[in-house]
């Protein structure tokens, strides 16, 4: 038991799998701990689901381990079935069998426990999950919010390792989605479950995870806090998934960056009249009347409600710059001032 | 701990068993097909000549015509009728919609049996005429002589008109409305939308639906023969049956089995288009016509001519001959031994179907992929070949093995098995396997594949293995697929007559067989109570399919409806 304490919640190493001659998962490894909650992230195809249906034993690994509490579940010469690895998995679709009523779908995953712990685990479930009204309907009678709750229950009932979630949240109405979302992780934090979700969303990536996992075609591109991948992503890649940001072209002389928007000090390892681009957040530029260096034309305003996006023409920039900002302009104006907030630019 | 540890377990990929059993049983279809390659090469070449100069060009000429002319009649008369009650709205036109299927209950052969004595020179509907046209003999006046090529292609022609008009039918249904909505705009009058739009459109269904119209055609050894139209699959009949030569017969049905190849390549060529026509999601149905009260007469009655030729007069004539025989003699004890043997095969065939249908299906499901459905696609030929090739596949193949366990047991035990299966029945259930495994696993897949592949993956880690996930999900979710497809093959294997005719045991008679004894030999005494009692059961499946077409009316839902 000690040795187990150590061992993390999830590990898997070097993960290969490709369907027919696209690698869908290329070699990934990574460990996640118990209780933490990871959000896996990427565009659609970059084989984050894949990954998921590989842990829970839905998919065969052609290559590497996977350890669940350090138990070898798929490897080499093992390969434990589905049932037999104690995932619970919550499905985009929901997955709750139609033939069956709501407390038949969360019996259907205790048929291995012992019958006198059934019921008592059974109304544990239903009541951390509030779904008692619900129990004796079946599951096409129920909104989107309700089966999802469901799902939830049935996955947790028979007291799962690890829980898996595919876009659990995606097929609910935007103005659900945001409680039900907090409803869910704060359930699945006070149980100290340890949960890897699946989201093609940057935002509900990074409001979810503990850490956050960026895929990109089969790879891991970034791993690491929802800051660190927000605020210091490692490449242009991961910087532009969770941010549109706008990209200067530049040339890095001796300690700055010279642009067309100005000089910009910053000290980097490269050659000098080496090509730099500047990428600026679209909220880290200031607009103003009376100051700022830089001089530019309203090219087009589109109103949010809370922040404004307005395009700029810049002299010497082929792309309009993108703001967003809280301040408002006055009516007609034509000609603004710009700043640039120096310490939050990212340069590649 | 159920971990598999064995180094060779993982040389397989998960659902490799269920690919194994699906693979013998696509071996097992596959089997009298080889059987009969291998018997017709042992004939002689010379025999291969004989058969050139002798039968097989009067058979092909024959069967190649009679295909031509069902193929057109039921062309023009289901497609006819899936537009009237499709584009027209008229009273009564609700009761045409599933009226039109009635003629499916109609074997070919039963068809054929009847008209020979509605329409007998001195018979009562003959005699009629005559009456009226004030002759008294029939030497003054008859009719053509129902005993032809002719009145074959018509006959089979108003029974099989249905395998038309049901894809048709659904065809007009749920692709055209939009299309034809779009059309009328442009300025296209509504009869010009039939032949400009929705019979284009309609194209691949109506392939569909005559390919399994001349299949059925092939399959006919009964109507051909008692209409004096020598066909193929008569030739065969009567080459294993008269002649005893099985090599020659062999090589009948490998001719027959070509037609067959060239004419599911006909269809396949004929539908090549079809991934154009089937975006059904957001389809509707067209409006329907108001049309004036007598136009409406008109349509309800001339869609009622296919359904009372087709089945009406057979039904209403074998009811009478049948009530009139059981007023003379009742049911005799040898009636009720034909149902028992009747029931007894259909009955075992179907669940031998059924059982492998379910491997098979189940296949494709848990190792989806090339291979399980190359499986399926061979396991399910058998559906295409004629009852009669097939017969004499099984024949071929079970009589080696007969003959090989027979000579085994005399070697090592000192006794004769004799013939284990061909005496046993064994061999009709096996033909009537291949014959229909493509009912069986075609509707269980299409069950199963409405079943969300998510709800595999949630049982299983909800701790059921593959084959309770089966039982526990799949199982309940396709019931009523799997019921409707027993059905199915419960009605087709009491229909069925060539195969049945040609394996079973010594001294069984099925309803089919006698039928088909008594009009072989001209005599009209209890058969029209087994062939009620044939039509009667294979409305069944019409029901069925009327309720089909119903439930598409009222907006399906996936899961809803799997309740």
């Amino acid at each position: 038991m000690k040795t187990k304490s150590r061992e993390p919640a999830l590990r898997l190493q070097n993960i290969c799998r490709s369907f027919g001659t696209t690698a869908a998962v290329h070699d990934i490894s990574l460990d996640i701990q118990k209780g933490e909650v990871v959000s896996l992230v990427g565009h659609s195809g970059c084989g984050k689901s894949t990954l998921l249906r590989i842990i829970a034993g839905v998919e065969m690994a052609e290559t590497g381990q996977v350890f669940l509490a350090g138990r070898e579940v798929n490897g080499p010469n093992t390969f434990v079935e589905p049932e037999a690895r104690s995932v619970g998995f919550v499905f985009q679709d929901y997955a709750l069998f139609p033939h069956l009523t709501v407390r038949e779908n969360i019996l259907f995953g205790l048929k291995r426990q012992p019958k006198s712990e059934v019921g008592a685990r059974t109304t544990d479930v239903i009541e951390r999950v509030g779904i008692e009204h619900l129990v004796e309907r079946y599951p096409h009678t129920l909104s989107g919010g309700e089966q999802q709750r469901v799902a939830l229950a049935r996955a947790l009932a028979p007291r799962p390792s690890i829980v898996l979630m595919d876009e659990p949240f995606s097929n609910l109405d935007q103005g659900l989605r945001e409680k039900v979302r907090r409803d869910t992780l704060s359930l699945l934090k006070s149980l100290d479950t340890t949960v890897i979700m699946v989201t093609h969303d940057p935002q509900e990536a990074l409001s979810t995870g503990d850490r956050v996992v960026l895929m990109r075609s089969g790879e891991i591109v970034q791993a690491g806090s929802p800051y660190d991948l927000h605020d210091r992503p490692s490449s242009t890649y991961a910087a532009d998934f969770f941010c549109a940001f706008n990209k200067v072209p530049g040339v890095y002389n001796d300690g700055r960056i010279d642009t067309a928007i100005g000089s910009f000090p910053r000290q980097l390892d490269l050659e000098p009249k080496s090509a730099a681009t500047l990428y600026i957040r679209p909220q880290a530029i200031a607009l103003s009347l009376d100051h700022g260096d830089l001089f530019a034309t309203v090219e087009e305003r589109i109103f949010h409600g809370e922040v404004e996006q307005i395009l700029l023409k810049v002299k010497g920039l082929d792309v309009p710059l993108k703001v967003r900002t809280m301040e408002r302009l006055p009516d007609g104006i034509d000609a603004v001032r710009v700043s640039i907030r120096s310490d939050r630019i990212l340069i590649f | 701990m159920p971990i598999s540890s064995a180094a060779a377990r993982l040389t397989k990929r998960p659902g490799s068993r269920w690919l194994t059993f699906s693979g013998i049983i696509a071996l097992i279809v596959v089997f009298p097909v080889a059987g009969l390659l291998m018997e017709a090469l042992k004939g002689s070449a010379g025999l291969w000549a004989h058969l050139f100069s002798t039968t097989l060009p009067v058979a092909l000429v024959d069967t190649v015509i009679l295909l031509l002319g069902v193929g057109v009649v039921t062309a023009v008369l289901g497609t006819t009728t899936a537009w009237m009650v499709t584009a027209y709205e008229f009273p009564g036109r609700r009761v045409l919609e599933w009226a039109l299927l009635l003629p499916l209950a109609v074997p070919t052969y039963i068809i054929a049996y009847a008209y020979l004595d509605i329409l007998h020179p001195i018979g009562s509907v003959q005699g009629a005429i005559r009456w009226m046209l004030g002759y008294d003999s029939p030497r003054q006046f008859r009719l053509p002589d129902v005993r032809s090529m002719t009145g074959c292609i018509l006959l089979l022609g108003f029974v099989l008109y249905p395998y038309v008009y049901i894809p048709t039918r659904a065809m007009f249904l749920t692709q055209s409305g939009n299309l034809i909505d779009a059309a009328r705009t442009l300025g296209i009058s509504r009869r010009a939308v039939f032949w400009r739009i929705a019979l284009p459109l309609a194209r691949p269904a109506v392939a569909v639906g005559i390919s399994l119209a001349l299949m059925e055609t092939l399959n006919d050894v009964g109507a051909a023969e008692f209409l004096g139209v020598r066909t193929m699959t008569v030739s065969i009949y009567t080459t294993w049956i008269t002649r005893s030569d099985l090599p020659g017969a062999s090589q009948i049905a490998l001719a027959l089995l070509l037609v067959v190849v060239a004419l599911v390549a006909l269809e396949r060529w004929a539908r090549r288009k079809q991934r154009y026509a089937t975006d059904a999601r957001r389809s509707r149905g067209m409006a329907l016509q108001q049309v004036s009260a007598w136009k409406g007469m008109l349509l309800l009655f001339s869609g009622l001519i296919p359904v009372l030729l087709g089945f009406g007069a057979p039904a209403l004539y074998l009811t009478t001959e049948a009530w009139k025989r059981y007023q003379f003699a009742g049911i005799s004890p040898r009636i009720l031994d034909e149902a028992v043997n009747t029931i007894a095969i259909a009955t075992a065939a179907t669940v031998v179907t059924i059982g492998l249908g379910l491997v098979v299906a189940y296949a494709t499901r848990v190792r989806p992929g090339p291979k399980s459905s190359w499986l399926l696609r061979f396991a399910t030929m058998g559906y295409a070949a004629p009852g009669t090739v097939v017969a004499i596949g099984v024949l071929i193949v079970l009589a080696g093995l007969d003959r090989f366990i027979d000579r085994t047991a005399i070697a090592w035990l000192g006794v004769s098995t004799g013939l284990l299966f061909i005496g046993s029945g064994a061999a009709v259930v096996y033909a009537l396997t291949v014959r229909f495994l493509a009912i069986s696993a075609g509707g269980i897949e299409a069950g199963l594949s409405r079943i969300p592949g998510s709800l595999d993956h949630a049982s299983r880690s909800l701790g059921q293995s593959r084959a309770g996930t089966f039982l526990h999900v799949h199982l309940p979710l396709s019931r009523a697929a799997i019921s409707a497809a027993a059905l199915l093959v419960f009605v087709d294997c009491v229909k069925e007559l060539p195969a049945t005719l040609l394996l079973r045991p010594l001294n069984v008679e099925t309803f089919a067989t006698h039928l088909y004894g008594e009009a072989a030999r001209g005599t009209y005494e209890e058969a029209s109570i087994a062939a009620l009692a044939i039509v009667a059961i294979s409305i069944l499946p019409v029901i069925l399919l009327s309720q089909v077409g119903r439930s598409r009316a009222v907006a399906p839902s996936p899961i809803g409806s799997l309740q």
